[in-house]
């Protein structure tokens, strides 16, 4: 579980990028956020990477499940 | 490139657009040449109407800053996006907003209005923006070095409200008492577009770049590190319409860099000036603009981070480190630059970002979470 929440841009991204790298393309990660702002650029990052993204909203808190 | 494409939002080329014709209208109504937007002139200006500085020629309580950050709070109000933050190395964040604030106004303008010099043909904007692309590949050497000024937490809903609340006070108190404030007879500050103009141009940019997410360090650092061209659509897009509009309103004269309006051709620091930008803004998480748009969406941090940006303005003008604009007067061409308070001032600045870059980093030892 990556956890980002309150990180400003673009922190978010670089440690999704970081744990994509370390971990040879893992098949599932999971990021805690909680800012629109960063599920959009995690997302877009995600896609190009070619994950599927599911994203589940919780007291203004996202929990962002990223797969291949 | 389909795929590049694919992942640009519509709505950040249409914020380019709109916030280009909006430069180029409020300039063509009477806001200084090339300077329809300038978030480091306008706050710089703010700084002197309330008598902060008193260099006589910037002074005017800009309507545009009102409203980039009222219209970013009303859209943020409006999308459920009203979430005030704060704690994240507040006093870093304002001192480095301030510098930020004195390499642009070494090289005379933010990230924004270098754009817009770029689409009415000012060359020295280029070399600033070879300058601001130095300073963002410094900014993200320290990223991918584990930078960070750490996490932000929840605050009150009030606390959201503070600098959106206080430059609306403020802009209203001028409007209805302006001898409390500073205005410039002459000089940048003393021309400017119907104040009812400017604000709504900017209510309007304000809250479309608060959408969008309009940045102009964004754009440069995502498409870097990410290969994520979104942001950096939008700053194409203010480029190619500032340019657009300059031809159609006939104020395009060529690409050149002698007597460009309010720049200097002092090329090596028009390109350290605007590194000390980049680098900074990058730090920051965002660029001028995008730092006013976050204290609109109640970003505590930003609000400083922008209060750090007024003092940088001051002392600029206060101890002359900002650039003196090339000039002609009386039909002699007087040559403008820097002097050498300034230059001190960008080395001192680049000092204290390489300070708060290693502190801040993983390069002396592993931080604590």
């Amino acid at each position: 579980m990556i956890d980002a929440r309150g990180l400003s841009c673009p922190i978010p991204v670089v440690m999704v990028q970081d744990a994509v790298k370390k971990g040879n393309n893992p098949a599932e990660l999971t990021v805690k956020v909680d800012a629109r702002v960063c599920v959009e650029n995690i997302t877009r990052y995600a896609d190009s990477q070619g994950y599927r993204v599911t994203v589940k909203e919780e007291d203004g808190e996202y929990t962002m499940t990223l797969k291949k | 490139m389909v795929l590049l494409i694919k992942r640009i939002h519509p709505l950040v080329l249409i914020s380019g657009v709109v916030v280009g014709v909006a430069a180029v209208l409020l300039s063509a109504l009477g806001n200084p040449a090339n300077m329809g937007f300038c978030i480091a002139c306008f706050v710089r200006d703010i700084a002197g109407a309330l008598k902060l500085h008193t260099a006589a020629p910037v002074q005017y309580f800009r309507p545009e800053i009102v409203g980039l950050v009222v219209g970013a709070m009303i859209m943020s109000l409006a999308s459920g996006e009203f979430r005030p933050h704060a704690g994240s190395a507040p006093a870093t964040r304002f001192v480095i907003g301030a510098f930020v604030m004195i390499g642009a106004l070494v090289f005379l303008g933010c990230p924004l209005r270098m754009v817009i010099r770029m689409g009415g043909g000012d060359l020295n904007a280029f070399v600033g923006l070879l300058g601001f692309f130095l300073g963002i590949l410094t900014g993200i050497f320290f990223l991918k070095k584990g930078f960070t000024l750490k996490r932000s937490y929840e605050v009150t809903k009030t606390e959201g409200f503070v600098l959106p609340g206080a430059l609306a006070v403020l802009f209203v108190l001028c409007l209805a008492v302006p001898a409390l404030f500073a205005f410039s007879e002459e000089g940048p500050g003393s021309k400017a577009a119907p104040w009812a103009v400017s604000l709504i141009a900017a209510l309007i940019a304000g809250a479309l770049s608060q959408k969008s997410r309009l940045c102009m360090v964004g754009g440069m650092r995502d498409a870097i590190m990410f290969r994520d061209f979104n942001l950096l659509s939008g700053f194409s897009a203010i480029f190619v319409t500032v340019l657009l509009g300059n031809v159609i309103l006939g104020k395009f004269a060529g690409f050149g860099t002698m007597s460009q309006p309010i720049s200097h051709a002092s090329e090596l620091w028009n390109l350290l000036g605007m590194m000390l930008v980049g680098w900074g803004s990058v730090l920051l998480g965002g660029c001028p603009l995008r730092q006013l748009i976050l204290a609109g969406e109640g970003n505590g941090d930003s609000a400083v981070t922008v209060l750090g940006m007024l003092v940088g303005a001051a002392f600029a003008h206060n101890f002359k480190l900002a650039g003196a604009a090339d000039a002609v007067n009386d039909g002699v061409y007087t040559v403008g630059g820097i002097g050498t308070t300034g230059k001190a001032a960008v080395f001192i600045g680049f000092a204290v970002l390489l300070i708060i870059s290693f502190i801040n980093s993983t390069m002396l030892g592993k931080q604590e979470a």
